[in-house]
């Protein structure tokens, strides 16, 4: 069991409070994962900058001079913003893929969670509201984010493990399920060259998605292959720079609920998590059907 | 009327309260507010009450229910009526996955759509759905009635006993061992009784009825190989 939360704002006005209300939503589903916790947000990019989300277990030694040590490596100016384990480094985005390969060699404890023009991800074990509060999360501002509360099946309660997962510039995915035939699709993937860096179930599911998009899927055709190509149980919600997805297996037994109104799309593992959004008595709330994608974007 | 209101009252005192009425009580009569999606909502109740619920409901609600009328004036999440063994359960939304399921006996009407599984593994619940069903609903159902004015999704009465299955709509694919049946008077009396009884606008004459062939009744010598 786990809970996923997504929300996707059509109006502008609501975007200082996106934060507020995924947080809202991610601790509403605690009880389906109270071992980890993690939210991908959508902040806004700003031209020819990218954004690389970091995390360390050693993070005073790791951050510390890290700007200017990367800065100098790249010869290029990198702002360094920190938020407990995690940091956002900026820096410019013709530099982003020699920043990733620097950082493993002057920081070789970092993990990088995200990179993109827009994306920041955090995730950490712990309680959902433990975990958005180290996070500052509900301060967050955004256009479009994604959550979820993790009750481990597949692999370890580590860090790593935990949702969401990046696999690709601006791409996040979460799960609710498990997947019997990862590690065929993992061996695959690596040898296309797609970037996998755990034993993790979900993250081979994010890395089937970007694969197919390097190939020219659109999102909605990538979500459409994952239900031939795909064994297992899954509820999908993913992000892109602009757009988010859901789709479910056939058999669809992990349980999904949506809201839409005109002034966001919501989705939830179960309707408690939306409750409290605006509008909600009169939004219209459904059930997704099994292998349908549904896609919106701005 | 008595009033429970979620906001400020738990589910377990709910619960307990309403699972104290007696079959001779006088308090025949309760609505329940700020349900907000909560789980298990009215479970295992055993009196002639009437208990309104006035919004959505989560996971398992009016499980196990006897005697008693639910009537969820919002959507239900799973499980609703979960092994209900009399009574009546109104859901005026829809109902997400396994609605019914293992009933035993009683009344569930939903008004909107069910979702996957709906009367899964039915033994003596009538279901009346006014909207669609989706996918393996009646999966193993052993007795009783689903009636459905809308769609029936894949697979409708796979590895089915003996209920009988009814649908006035298009049935998507049928399942193992399910077949179209015959449609004689005493099917006709059973469905203008539970159309009745549910308020649903429906004529019997509309529907067609589905049921067991019975040939995974009996182990087959000719499939030994299959195994």
């Amino acid at each position: 069991m786990c809970g996923i939360v997504g929300l996707f704002l059509k109006d502008k006005s609501l975007e200082p409070k996106l934060g507020a209300m995924l947080t809202d939503m991610l601790v509403t589903m605690t009880d389906r994962g109270p071992d980890s916790a993690g939210i991908a947000i959508y902040g806004g990019s700003a031209q020819g900058q990218a954004k690389l989300t970091i995390q360390s277990d050693q993070a005073d030694a790791d951050f510390a001079a890290l700007a200017d040590d990367l800065s100098s490596a790249l010869g290029a100016a990198v702002t360094l913003h920190r938020k407990d384990t995690h940091a956002v480094l900026t820096l410019p985005a013709d530099k982003a893929a020699d920043a990733r390969a620097k950082l493993a060699d002057l920081r070789p404890g970092l993990r990088v969670m995200s990179d993109g023009e827009s994306i920041e991800i955090y995730k950490e074990v712990g309680l959902p509201k433990d975990v958005a509060r180290r996070f500052e999360l509900s301060s967050m501002s955004g256009t479009h984010g994604i959550g979820h509360t993790r009750m481990a099946t597949e692999s370890a309660v580590t860090t790593q493990g935990a949702h969401p997962f990046s696999t690709g510039a601006d791409q996040c995915l979460v799960h609710n399920g498990s997947l019997s035939n990862h590690n065929n699709w993992r061996r695959k993937l690596k040898r296309e060259g797609i970037r996998i860096e755990s034993m993790n179930d979900t993250e081979v599911g994010a890395a089937y998605l970007t694969w197919k998009m390097q190939n020219g899927a659109s999102l909605g055709e990538a979500l459409e292959g994952t239900l031939d190509d795909l064994d297992g149980f899954f509820t999908f919600v993913v992000g892109t720079k602009d757009g988010f997805g859901v789709v479910r297996d056939p058999i669809a037994c992990k349980p999904a609920v949506m809201a839409e109104t005109d002034q966001y799309v919501a989705f939830g593992s179960e309707y408690r998590a939306l409750v409290n959004l605006p509008g909600i008595e009169t939004a219209r709330v459904w059930e997704p059907e099994p292998a349908t994608v549904y896609f919106w974007s701005h | 009327m008595q009033t429970i209101d979620l906001a400020t009252q738990s589910l377990r005192e709910l619960n307990a309260t309403l699972q104290a009425q007696k079959d001779q009580t006088n308090a025949t009569s309760w609505e329940i507010l700020n349900p907000r999606g909560a789980h298990a909502i009215a479970v295992g109740l055993d009196a002639p009450i009437e208990v309104t619920v006035r919004g959505s409901t989560g996971y398992y609600c009016a499980g196990m229910n006897k005697q008693a009328t639910v009537h969820v004036a919002g959507s239900a999440g799973p499980g609703v009526a979960e092994n209900m063994m009399s009574g009546t359960v109104i859901i005026d939304g829809d109902a997400s996955q396994y609605a019914g399921a293992t009933g035993r006996g009683g009344l569930l009407v939903i008004k909107g759509n069910a979702s996957s599984r709906c009367g899964i593994s039915m033994k003596g619940i009538d279901i009346v759905v006014q909207g669609n069903i989706g996918h393996m609903s009646a999966f193993m159902g052993q007795a009783g009635n689903l009636v459905v004015c809308g769609d029936a999704g894949d697979a409708l009465g796979d590895s089915l006993y003996e209920a009988r299955l009814f649908v006035r709509g298009s049935v998507k694919s049928l399942g193992a061992d399910c077949i179209e049946k015959e449609m004689r008077p005493e099917h006709l009396e059973i469905l203008r009784d539970l159309i009745a009884r549910s308020g649903v606008d429906a004529k019997p004459e509309e529907f067609r009825r589905y049921g067991s062939a019975r040939k995974l009744y009996n182990f087959d010598i000719d499939n030994a190989a299959a195994y």
